[in-house]
């Protein structure tokens, strides 16, 4: 058979083609956390919170270490200092420095926030994950137990708790996991229930999974990232909660160091010693604010679709 | 319908029953006794005796507690301990208008001010206004309102003197503490009509309104604003929570003699009726405004069917 070149105009070149040029992937592939990762970068304000909340724990860790002064250690020759080169944020009532409190008031609110977080995470998701997989009666008993916590207004039984119980982290912690997981537990099994539903679990049933296959390698990854952003929603009101509560005099007291404590205390001297409010209040401003734009930014990221 | 709310009303009631019971029995374990411990001690023990019995607090707590269920059902809420004879039912009516007052107002200022805010932020999506909305609004979110009742009182009770700082003594008094409380309000429905609303102007309607050539407030008034306002309904409940949480601080930093203060005073005081009496009257309000709110949302748009998922 003669080259097929040989009937065409000679003018006419074939252009040589490369081998799998079309099957070139062109750029690496990423992972979905890879993805994610690379979307909340582009969020400047996400970001920025990032790099903030990243100061503050540095700060909540180091902070009182920079100061010779102890968070407790009172000092009656130097009460009421305005902030100074000695006491950077200067000092309270009793002479204790200021900066070193709320420094070690950042440590305990965090802390509190970051075990509540915890505690919703796992109860939450337990009890979500464990009422839709087994469904059926289970399930039944399960949410109209739900049904009736959800109609507790939450800070009611949070405030009489602490009455009861001591007043330390413990405390808080137990009275604000005790209605905060419903809303967790909700979320995880409308989204369980939705993916049982579709198409991939079924196709990966027709193959032959096994159920801990299907619930490690497909329910739990689909809802990993619902989870993440309200966990992220969490934490903020956890440290408004202890906030709240200490400031109206239920939470830790003084000489405990907290940031609702400290707000507390300046708010008694808001009218003489305004900085004693001002710096506290920063601070847990600029955490509620991280937290906040941080989760907004972390919903965009995990899940597009729901981009506003 | 009917069904359903004959269902959510057998769970108001069940959760109002489990919320009374767990009160009274965490209460009784509080530390100390709502009587003055120096002037007791100065009474002989027939005097105290009497004085417990008084009060029905000498037989054992679990006649106490039957007994305060059945005079709950007749309507009767028992006499406050602190405030000496009288009638809890009294004290509570008597404090809700100061909150009423100011919830109220808060409630106004705040949606008015959050919606001007998402509509304009909507509205020009992407430009200042919406940048500055978005601001405001992660800032109400994030500001503890108690932060926020300091700065306020500081500045415009203390430093410029406009209003009264504090206590209840005319109307100026209730204006500071309602816009500390409207701050939350003016963060959540800011927000949430933003996003409805940039949904809505992506609709059909709103592109056949354009081509129809309605003018652009005419969209917005009678198409676009309207249709994002439905939903807002669904937000009232955490507006109604974040009204009640505010209630409790606003009220003790401004010293307004509402219900928010009474129950931080009464536990402070260990005054057990009170105790029980506003916690009734909380829970009550908060599962009732939820089932209203769950029902009016299906009124104002009949494509929500309650309850049809199920039975």
């Amino acid at each position: 058979m003669a080259n097929p070149t040989d009937s065409l105009d000679p003018l006419f070149v074939p252009v040589r083609r490369e081998n799998g040029e079309q099957e070139r992937i062109s750029r690496p592939a990423l992972s979905a956390f890879q993805d994610s990762w690379r979307r909340l970068r582009q969020n400047k304000a996400a970001v920025i919170s990032l790099i903030l909340l990243g100061i503050m724990i540095v700060l909540a860790i180091v902070g009182p270490w920079l100061t010779k002064y102890s968070y407790a250690q009172t000092n009656y020759s130097a009460v009421y200092q305005s902030p100074s080169a000695d006491h950077w944020f200067g000092t309270d009532k009793f002479g204790r420095d200021q900066w070193a409190r709320i420094w070690q008031g950042t440590r305990i609110s965090l802390l509190i926030a970051v075990l509540a977080a915890a505690l919703d995470l796992v109860v939450g998701v337990a009890y979500g994950a464990i009422s839709a997989l087994k469904g059926g009666k289970v399930d039944n008993v399960m949410q109209r137990i739900i049904e009736i916590l959800i109609g507790v207004p939450s800070l009611i039984i949070i405030i009489l708790l602490m009455m009861i119980m001591k007043a330390n982290i413990f405390t808080i912690m137990v009275a604000m996991s005790i209605t905060g997981w419903v809303g967790m537990a909700r979320l995880v099994r409308a989204q369980i229930l939705k993916l049982k539903q579709q198409e991939f679990v079924l196709a990966a049933r027709t193959l032959g999974t096994s159920n801990t296959q299907i619930i490690f390698k497909h329910l739990i990854p689909n809802t990993i990232g619902m989870i993440v952003i309200n966990t992220m929603f969490t934490i903020p009101s956890a440290i408004f909660t202890e906030a709240f509560l200490s400031f109206i005099g239920l939470g830790l007291q003084s000489p405990q160091a907290s940031l609702g404590v400290l707000i507390h205390d300046g708010f008694q001297t808001l009218s003489s010693h305004f900085y004693l409010l001002l710096f506290p209040a920063l601070v847990i401003v600029v955490i509620m604010v991280a937290f906040n734009i941080l989760g907004d930014g972390l919903r965009d990221a995990l899940d597009p679709r729901m981009r506003k | 319908m009917k069904r359903y709310i004959a269902k959510r009303i057998v769970y108001l009631v069940l959760t109002l029953f489990i919320i009374t019971t767990a009160t009274f029995f965490l209460m009784k374990n509080l530390p100390g006794t709502p009587f003055d411990e120096e002037k007791l001690a100065l009474l002989t023990q027939d005097q105290r005796d009497q004085i417990y019995a008084s009060y029905g607090l000498d037989k054992p707590v679990i006649v106490q507690y039957v007994n305060y269920i059945g005079n709950i059902v007749q309507g009767d809420l028992g006499t406050s301990i602190y405030y000496t004879g009288q009638d809890v039912k009294d004290i509570i009516v008597d404090r809700i208008y100061p909150s009423a007052l100011v919830g109220l107002q808060a409630i106004l200022l705040g949606t008015v001010i959050g919606l001007i805010l998402g509509v304009l932020a909507a509205y020009r999506h992407n430009s200042g206004w919406d940048y500055a909305a978005m601001i405001v609004s992660v800032l109400g979110v994030s500001i503890p309102n108690f932060v926020l009742a300091a700065l306020l009182q500081y500045y415009i009770g203390l430093k410029w003197g406009i209003l009264p700082v504090a206590f209840w003594e005319s109307y100026d008094s209730s204006v500071l503490p309602s816009v500390a409380l409207s701050f939350g309000v003016i963060a959540i429905i800011a927000r949430f009509v933003r996003t409805e609303m940039l949904e809505v102007l992506q609709q059909d309607y709103i592109v056949t309104a354009k081509a129809k050539g309605l003018g652009q407030m005419a969209i917005l008034s009678r198409h676009a604003v309207r249709n994002s306002l439905i939903p807002v309904i669904t937000i009232l409940g955490p507006i109604v929570v974040n009204l009640l949480t505010g209630s409790l601080v606003i009220e003790n930093i401004f010293g307004i003699p509402g219900i928010g203060s009474l129950f931080v005073d009464s536990i402070k005081t260990n005054d057990y009726a009170t105790i029980m009496g506003v916690t009734i009257f909380y829970s009550a309000f908060y599962v009732v405004v939820m089932l209203l709110v769950d029902i009016l949302y299906s009124l104002v748009d009949p494509r929500i069917r309650l309850g049809s998922g199920r039975e």
